[in-house]
């Protein structure tokens, strides 16, 4: 128990939303809610700072009973999956802010302040919350503040995007909450008592069936969040009708929900599932890396291009987490942060220009170099570092999705490499027509540049492009440990498909193995190293998934 | 033995405070600090290369120099460290590329004194030299590719300097497509050699701990990690099928021409396969793949530029033909040969790159070799410097380019490859042939210039003329480093080559005297046609075109591979995304199944609405029905 530090993280944006309800004047507005913002990104500083990267569990945990009835408690924790999207978050709203307040949002500011910061509330609260029943809470009120955000502030069929927003994401949801009550429901009947506390969900015995379908309830909730495809086509209608800082936070932080449940909840939960289910979201997220790099490539919307862009780079980040092995996730997780921070930055690089000429529309501009060189320039880098270009953020966390997958299934691999050739044809076909080439409007003549605030926006956002280009190894240890010990339940579910196989196929194969047992990927190995993470934590003692048998001796029988 | 040599980073540092200075402050600062910054930068790292290849000179064989510098990726065993090391190959690398970079780099301070753009365009250039340095002195593959991608993006950036006219935009994306398509290949490579080493545990990308390692690399790992690598090198060097880019890479200004796509960048793909010739001797297939594109592709890119009428065309293809060379000479495992002729090729080709910037500066832009001719008298220092390059290329014995070139067809047919040879030995003769046809067009015959510019043709200034000049001497005797066994002292470039990529070990007995023979008569006989044809009969050319229509546009147009590309790639591609996936897909499947299930639930509330019609005579007949139904129910299970 340490001193609530999480929850003053979690509600203190809350406190500026209550405060800034009762403000009347714009300007005092916009600059109180900045104010606000910055207090959870000082913590979230903290956090990073005094966070012990050498701990696998929960960090300055807090857990008090809520309604002990039904086992509910307020539990919280940060961990290393949860860290850095945490410090994102807190960066990304207070940079969202000092942009708004820029012209950007032009009616009902007070509002507009109001709900970013209760999503805010809700965002790191779904990322800290470590009881189940809390987690879903928090899930769902991150959906409100998103839906008035675009039905109000948002653009053109507004109301339709923002109907369809909240409809794709609640079809999930409620499956999933039926799936966590029958979860409890189990952990009732093994355990005795009802509870949403993780850890203990976490060693609830389930025959296959019901891993099965909750698995699937999970992550449909979580897929369609992602998105996954197919079902993306909510975000580009949500992205393209949104006002620029909700599709920030939307690209940035929203989506990144659905793979952080992935990793916190329908993998860790259902581990025998999930190795069961590698080549099915293998193919997804290959098909969602090239199809939306494809049509991303066609749009005459800059907006609806980016969106399509992000189906793409998630493909990437699913396709990392599914790789089910320590490159992939980390991989994954800091391709999480990479989508969040030059995705981001494109969208308010084009909501700059939208806010320029009132329109969207690539065959709009041409020639703006010219008129525009900083603008042109920042384009420019966030662009090649949204294409990956080594040294940049992008990169890192590419390449380690694709070791991850290569050492999964090569094939995969091979099919996912074409994103980043298509990323890069997009990407530049767009910026050729809207930067390069004759001035083709008059009117794009006499735009004016960037002014001191937008540099302001773009200028952390560059920093962090390069520094998590070149020097990632800081962020990447801390979520290491948390990633492991994800991964130990998952490997001992691997080594029982293996020898389930290898039995099946006779003792041949199961030679091969004893051959190579320096291997990382032989089943001994992976044995060992999944004994090794669960004797050096605590609360994870016990076997995540308790089938008919022992496992562990079974394993080592052989 | 391996040395600390921490001023190694001083080589990077140098043009990335160039990169910084002018980026920041160049336009601001004016015209005369980015002249001195731009140029300036690269002439330090040239010293600081300079100094670290002396000590390399007075190290035993085998010596190294290497920097750490800092952990850069680590996730799971998976770790890559970032250093620098100059052992003998990329210490002749390093110095061609500060040395022939610095001349360049000064040459452009007269090639853009014109241009408003100038601050830019040395932000560009040294950043150029910053990622091929990353490139040369890299000690892993990945920050290897960290250079190489980063060179692309220079390339990118430089061939659409002149941004507004869109046929420039649209060469440069091309080159960075084209480039990226290669580059995937690169990072499948990469993946391959490092899950190769993972399955036995061994987690590295460095060179030297991948060579000491490399016994556990399979044959068909090696294989397939070679072809793959080898298609980014296609990319980069511009192979067939990826050689497109370049040619159409001219647009941008010739400084560039010179220094990235003649000089440095587009050899980087011979550089990695000499980088990890251990590799290549492992996989003998993946070898003769390499040297059989090598040299197709320099026979065959050698008959483009033998009509081209684009002065900077002709050398863009003879650039693409003399790549295939040094791919045919590591492809046949003589990569010390292979890195001679990348060496004495950025002498000779960069100093053609930069004398036609010298034609077409003083024709104002002119490029068209139909509208030059007699420039002899009127441009003596760019003629003689061009004539002796044109002598260097075309292998006329002395010359840099003999010794280099009959190296590699020397390794070509002494490993066996009778008939890559014979291609090799051919192109020789086409070499020939092209070259002193641009000769002569441009500097002799009959004057073609437009008469308004015909006035103020005028030699370049000194600025420009003194790399011609320093580059004209390095391409008459650079080759002098690895003479013919026996002569003097013999093949030093390839002893000093040998710790690093070992000996060529020849399958097949010649004689090197023979070969050589035969090569340099093919070159003469090349010589001697184009003679014929541009200054003895004139009209021959023409009539030849005439006659030979079909073949003659068919090499005029390139063997319309571009078109070819359009077709099967191109255009399928935008008719599956818009087409197929955006209107079809998408919004009519996916968007239409969303949308359906809406409009279902919608219906069914519209029926439900429906039933509720407010007439409590219709309420009750639906109770009487549905009390009959619960009776007819019990009933049914009393009976039964």
């Amino acid at each position: 128990m340490s001193g609530g530090i999480l929850t003053a993280l979690i509600f203190f944006p809350l406190l500026g939303a209550a405060f800034v309800l009762m403000l009347s004047d714009e300007r005092a507005t916009w600059n109180s809610a900045f104010i606000f913002s910055l207090v959870p990104l000082a913590i979230s500083f903290y956090l990073f700072a005094a966070f012990d990267p050498h701990e696998a569990g929960y960090q300055f945990v807090e857990q008090y009973q809520w309604i002990p009835q039904f086992g509910i408690s307020y539990h919280l924790g940060i961990d290393g999956i949860s860290l850095l999207l945490v410090l994102l978050t807190t960066i990304l709203i207070s940079l969202s802010l000092l942009y708004s307040g820029g012209g950007d949002i032009d009616h009902r500011p007070r509002e507009f302040c109001f709900f970013l910061l209760v999503l805010e509330t809700g965002l790191l609260g779904a990322l800290l919350a470590v009881d189940l029943f809390l987690f879903y809470v928090f899930w769902e009120v991150m959906l409100i503040p998103m839906y008035f955000l675009i039905g109000i502030w948002g653009h053109g069929r507004k109301i339709y995007a923002a109907v369809k927003f909240v409809l794709f994401t609640m079809v999930g949801s409620l499956l999933m909450l039926v799936a966590i009550l029958y979860l409890v429901a189990a952990a009732k009947h093994a355990f005795g008592r009802l509870s949403f506390d993780l850890p203990l969900l976490y060693q609830v015995p389930l025959t296959q069936t019901e891993a099965r379908w909750m698995f699937a309830a999970f992550a449909l909730a979580f897929a369609i969040k992602v998105p996954m495809w197919p079902v993306h086509t909510w975000l580009p209608d949500a992205h393209t009708e949104a006002p620029t800082a909700g599709s920030v936070i939307l690209a940035g932080i929203m989506l990144k929900m659905g793979t952080y449940g992935f990793l916190r909840f329908a993998i860790p939960l259902f581990p025998a599932v999930a190795v069961e289910a590698v080549p099915l979201f293998l193919a997804l997220a290959v098909i969602g890396i090239i199809y939306g790099a494809l049509v991303a490539m066609t749009q005459p919307d800059l907006k609806r291009l980016v969106a399509y862009s992000s189906v793409s780079h998630l493909g990437f980040v699913m396709l990392g987490i599914f790789a089910l092995n320590p490159q992939g996730i980390d991989g994954a997780i800091y391709q999480m942060l990479n989508h969040g921070v030059s995705t981001g930055a494109l969208f308010l690089l084009v909501g700059m220009l939208y806010l320029r000429r009132h329109t969207r529309e690539i065959s709009e501009f041409g020639g703006l170099w010219k008129s525009v060189p900083i603008y042109a320039g920042l384009f420019m880098f966030v662009m090649l570092s949204s294409a990956g270009l080594p040294g940049l953020n992008g990169f890192v966390g590419e390449f380690l999705i694709m070791l991850g997958t290569y050492l999964r299934s090569w094939p995969a691999a091979a099919f996912a490499v074409s994103g980043i050739v298509l990323g890069a044809l997009y990407l530049l076909w767009t910026y050729e027509r809207v930067m390069f080439g004759p001035v083709t409007h008059a009117v794009n003549q006499t735009i004016r540049d960037l002014n001191l605030r937008e540099i302001a926006v773009m200028t952390p956002l560059i920093a962090l492009m390069l520094f998590m280009g070149l020097y990632p190894a800081p962020l990447i240890s801390r979520m290491q440990p948390s990633v492991e010990r994800m991964l130990a339940g998952v490997r001992i579910e691997q080594v029982r498909l293996e020898q389930k196989s290898h039995q099946q196929a006779g003792g041949i194969a199961r030679r091969d193995t004893e051959k190579q047992a320096d291997s990382p990927f032989s089943a001994r190995a992976a044995l060992r190293a999944a004994r090794e993470s669960f004797n050096g934590t605590d609360r994870w003692s016990a076997q995540p998934y308790s089938g008919d048998r022992p496992l562990i001796e079974t394993a080592s029988a052989k | 033995m391996n040395v600390e040599f921490a001023a190694l980073a001083l080589i990077l540092v140098f043009p990335a405070l160039g990169v910084i200075f002018n980026l920041f402050f160049g336009a601001r600062l004016g015209r005369g600090a980015v002249n001195l910054v731009g140029p300036g930068v690269m002439f330090l790292a040239f010293a600081v290369s300079t100094w670290a290849f002396v000590k390399i000179l007075a190290m035993p064989a085998g010596g190294a120099l290497y920097c750490p510098l800092w952990r850069w990726i680590e996730a799971g065993s998976f770790h890559v460290e970032l250093g620098l090391r100059v052992d003998a190959l990329s210490g002749v690398m390093v110095m061609v590329v500060t040395g022939v970079g610095s001349f360049i780099h000064l040459y452009s301070v007269g090639y853009m004194a014109h241009d408003e753009d100038y601050a830019r365009f040395f932000t560009y250039m040294n950043l150029f030299a910053l990622s091929m340095l990353i490139l040369v002195l890299a000690d892993n593959i990945l920050m290897m590719f960290v250079g190489w991608e980063g060179v692309g993006l220079c390339s990118y950036l430089l061939i659409a300097f002149w941004y507004t006219n869109p046929e420039f935009a649209y060469n440069g994306r091309k080159a960075f497509i084209v480039n990226r398509i290669g580059d995937a290949g690169f990072v499948l490579g990469i993946l391959t050699i490092l899950s190769a080493l993972a399955h036995h545990g061994v987690w590295t990308l460095n060179f030297v701990e991948i060579q000491s390692h490399a016994g556990l690399i399979g044959t068909t790992a090696a294989t397939a990690a070679g072809l793959l690598l080898f298609l980014g090198a296609t990319g980069k060097s511009a192979q067939i099928p990826l050689y497109v880019w370049l040619p159409d890479a001219m647009v941008g200004p010739t400084p560039v021409s010179a220094l990235i796509h003649a000089a440095t960048m587009v050899t980087a793909g011979v550089y990695m396969v000499a980088r990890l010739n251990f590799l290549y001797m492992l996989a003998p297939d993946a070898m003769a793949v390499v040297a059989t594109i090598g040299a197709l592709t320099a026979f065959f890119a050698g008959t483009i530029a033998i009509v081209q009428p684009d002065i900077k065309r002709v050398l863009a293809y003879s650039t693409v033909s003399q790549l295939g060379y040094m791919f045919l000479g590591v492809g046949s495992g003589a990569f010390a040969a292979g890195i001679f002729h990348v060496m004495t090729h950025a002498f000779f080709k960069g100093l053609l790159f930069l004398c036609a910037g010298s034609v077409i500066h003083a024709l104002e832009g002119e490029q068209d070799m139909n509208k030059m001719g007699a420039l002899r008298k009127r441009l003596p220092i760019t003629f003689w410097t061009m004539f002796i390059a044109t002598l260097a290329i075309t292998a006329v014995p002395g010359f840099s380019g003999y010794f280099s070139k009959d190296l590699i067809l020397e390794g070509a047919y002494e490993s066996g490859h009778f008939w890559l040879w014979l291609l090799g030995a051919i192109t020789a003769g086409v070499t020939g042939f092209y070259m002193f046809r641009l000769i002569f067009m441009t500097f002799f015959g009959e004057s073609r210039v437009e008469a308004d510019k015909l006035h103020h043709v005028h030699e370049s200034p000194p600025v420009m003329t003194i790399p011609l000049i320093v580059l004209a001497v390095f391409a008459a005797i650079g080759g002098w480093v690895g003479l013919p066994e026996g002569l003097l002292w013999g093949d030093a470039f390839a002893r000093f080559l040998s710790p690093v990529v070992g000996n060529f070990k020849p399958a097949v007995e010649a004689s090197p005297a023979m070969l050589s023979a035969i090569a340099t008569g093919l070159g003469g006989l090349g010589i001697l046609l184009a003679y014929v044809c541009y200054l003895r009969m004139p009209g021959l050319p023409v009539i030849a075109a005439w006659r030979a229509k079909a073949l003659y546009d068919l090499l005029l147009e390139k063997y319309r591979i571009d078109e070819l590309y359009n077709l099967i790639v191109t255009r399928p591609l935008f008719f599956i995304s818009d087409q197929v996936l955006n209107r079809g897909v998408d919004r009519m499947v996916i968007d239409g199944a969303a949308n359906g299930a809406g409009l279902v639930v919608e219906a069914g509330g519209e029926a439900a609405r429906r039933a509720e019609t407010g007439n409590v005579q219709h309420y009750a007949f639906v109770y009487l029905l549905g009390v009959i139904g619960i009776v007819a129910y019990y009933l049914y299970l009393v009976i039964r």
